[in-house]
């Protein structure tokens, strides 16, 4: 957990962002089990940090991205990471102590506490999809009415409180009729206020929540075992942190739906733009809440609709980018790197990134199947990326070929550091010699 | 009045479309006629998208715009010239394959599939290897596309194409294949026929495949 210092609000982004990487560099609150791990952990988040600030590391980073491949491996359904935590942890821990990552993945739910809630927005294996599905999926619905976004714009937290999470969740009906606490004010107003929490289905909800919490708790003890034996004695570091939304997708992916939010964009383009702006500083306080507790500074944007086949340029240009943009520098604002993880492809946007002013050695880009020469050209005078290795050859290609594609990747964009290697998207089947491949690969052919 | 409705239907004038195609009912027009002026909206649609101008939302607002006109005009055409309307050139099962519940890719492609004179059987998503099997047996088709958007698809596809193996319909049908993380290494991996970069090369496929 990072803990602001009083002196906070008088620091420059930049001095932020220093303090940010000095607590990620000591172990962010890790006991390291011996003096090799701890060397080993921050030789690891040094590279990271390096390649940030475009500079050479001793080697290029390697990202491996290992999901539901972590269970295939360790022989257990990827439904164990959502049910089973005492199966799960050892099929994490087995993965890192085989493979030696550079940076670890561990990433573990609670399937009861999804339950509990009746969360409709996902079916994850285990509900609605087998124990040994690959992964978890999102159920796109029209969680938010078009006629609703002045609700929305006028009050986003309450929106989500009342609205969303009433509809997004069996078990959180009654957060619909949860009560402005605007009423905590006079005396008079405080029993009008906590009236409301005597109501039945506001009860309800509200047990629900408190279970809910108490499952997520039993995981999180799960975690920290899990990070006691990867981060604690192997010294292997998180790099993602937090989480962050283009607002663009917060209403696409979120509330509206692909169908609703393309449609939006004819008929009602105003309101789009104007519950796009008042999503920014809520993007950034999510990036900023995960960032805080996790005490790794980087946060994950994972981008969805801006996607060259998504959208005409002209569209990215107007409801897509500019707030995309002002969350990121509001992210950097708060001493933060935001991580841009680009599904699809995003060949067309680059220019728009390259003339766009960010900030150099503040971001991090992870590209699936953009051109990467484009990107070096385009990006790699002010931000460090990696990615573009097909997760198809995970599973269908030799170890040699693996190693090729890495090498080659190395050698035309990554020759002068700010680089850093990783397969297009998460690995969730693979032999497992590829990925050792994969992984020795950037020790072989990544020294600088 | 006849340009003014492919016109508006192609800018997205979502109103407009409405009043014109009412006016040129009232005015006596040929309902199957107004039907057929959609389809060509559709297919200029479809070629702005092809051309680089069009992307999702025109195609998504622009079904919508269809969808409004078909709703107006249908109820008031005579079965038969129904029928010779939706004349194809041949069928396409088309599904994403089981554990998969991604159907943007896979509904472009029936898009695409449909302007272009298809019969599109679209089996929606998660679709398990037999269903894939049942459809091509009552169809008779010719041409099995299969969409997948995550990794788990992977396998989903090979199990399909397997499926398709043990019912003895392997040689009947050519197996095309697509979406996010698929490519042609996937390709072979699945034993399919042709993987397909985008809803172009789809038609582009079952047109090599079923002539047209």
């Amino acid at each position: 957990m990072f803990i602001y210092p009083e002196n906070w609000n008088s620091l420059s982004p930049d001095e932020k962002m220093q303090a940010r990487f000095d607590y990620w560099l000591s172990g962010a609150g890790t006991k390291f089990a011996t003096d090799e791990a701890e060397k080993t952990y921050r030789e690891r988040v040094q590279r990271i940090i390096d390649i940030i600030s475009l500079k050479k590391p001793d080697r290029v980073p390697c990202l491996p991205q290992a999901d539901a491949y972590m269970a295939e491996y360790g022989g257990i359904p990827y439904g164990d990471f959502l049910y089973d935590f005492d199966k799960a942890e050892k099929a994490i821990v087995k993965f890192h102590r085989d493979f030696q990552p550079d940076y670890n993945m561990v990433m573990i739910a609670p399937g009861k506490m999804f339950e509990r809630l009746d969360m409709k927005t996902y079916r994850w294996p285990g509900a609605g999809l087998p124990m040994d599905s690959k992964s978890y999926q999102m159920v796109e619905k029209e969680y938010m009415k078009a006629d609703e976004y002045d609700q929305l714009i006028a009050n986003p937290e309450g929106y989500f409180m009342r609205t969303y999470l009433s509809r997004a969740f069996g078990a959180l009906k009654g957060m619909s009729m949860i009560p402005s606490l605007y009423y905590a004010m006079e005396l008079p107003m405080v029993p009008m206020l906590m009236g409301m929490f005597a109501v039945p289905p506001v009860r309800e909800a509200i047990q629900a929540l408190l279970d809910a919490g108490q499952m997520t708790g039993e995981m999180m003890g799960t975690m920290g075992k899990i990070t006691g034996e990867v981060v604690g004695k192997m010294g292997i570091p998180s790099v993602m942190g937090g989480f962050y939304k283009v607002p663009f997708d917060i209403i696409g992916d979120t509330l509206r739906g692909t169908d609703g939010i393309m449609m939006d964009i004819y008929r009602r383009p105003e309101k789009v733009i104007e519950a796009c702006e008042r999503l920014v500083p809520i993007a950034i306080q999510i990036a900023v809440q995960g960032v805080n507790m996790s005490g790794v500074p980087v946060a994950m944007g994972v981008l969805h609709k801006g996607d060259d086949t998504f959208m005409s340029d002209a569209q990215f240009k107007k409801f897509y980018w500019p707030y995309f943009k002002q969350v990121m520098l509001g992210i950097i604002n708060e001493g933060i790197v935001p991580a841009q993880f680009v599904e699809g492809r995003y060949n067309t946007r680059l220019d728009v990134i390259a003339e766009s002013g960010l900030p150099e050695k503040k971001t991090l880009w992870m590209f699936d199947q953009t051109d990467m020469v484009a990107v070096k050209k385009k990006l790699g005078s002010f931000a460090c990326f990696g990615g573009n290795l097909p997760t198809s050859m995970f599973l269908t290609s030799t170890p040699q070929e693996i190693k090729d594609y890495s090498r080659k990747l190395i050698e035309t964009v990554g020759n002068d550091g700010g680089f850093f290697l990783s397969p297009g998207a998460d690995i969730d089947m693979a032999r497992a010699e590829n990925v050792h491949a994969f992984i020795d690969g950037a020790r072989e052919y990544g020294k600088y | 009045m006849t340009e003014k409705l492919v016109e508006a239907i192609v800018a997205m004038r979502e109103e407009d479309s409405a009043r014109i195609t009412e006016d040129l009912l009232k005015s006596g027009t040929d309902p199957f006629e107004i039907l057929k002026m959609g389809r060509d909206a559709m297919g200029i649609i479809g070629q702005k998208y092809s051309d680089g101008e069009y992307f999702i939302p025109e195609l998504i607002m622009g079904g919508e715009i269809m969808s409004q006109v078909v709703d107006k005009v249908k109820p008031l055409i005579e079965e038969k010239k129904a029928e010779e309307g939706t004349k194809t050139i041949g069928s396409v099962v088309i599904g994403t394959v089981i554990g998969d519940i991604h159907d943007i890719g896979k509904n472009l492609v029936t898009f695409f599939l449909d302007i272009n004179g298809f019969e599109v059987i679209d089996l929606g998503v998660d679709v398990p290897p037999e269903k894939f099997v049942d459809a091509v047996k009552e169809s008779g088709t010719s041409v099995v596309g299969l969409s997948g958007f995550l990794t788990l698809a992977f396998d989903g596809m090979k199990a399909t194409v397997e499926a398709l193996k043990k019912a003895g319909l392997r040689d009947r049908v050519k197996v095309m294949i697509g979406g996010g993380q698929i490519d042609d290494n996937i390709r072979k991996y699945a034993g399919a026929d042709a993987y397909g970069d985008n809803a172009q090369e789809a038609v582009a496929l079952a047109k090599q495949w079923i002539g047209g």
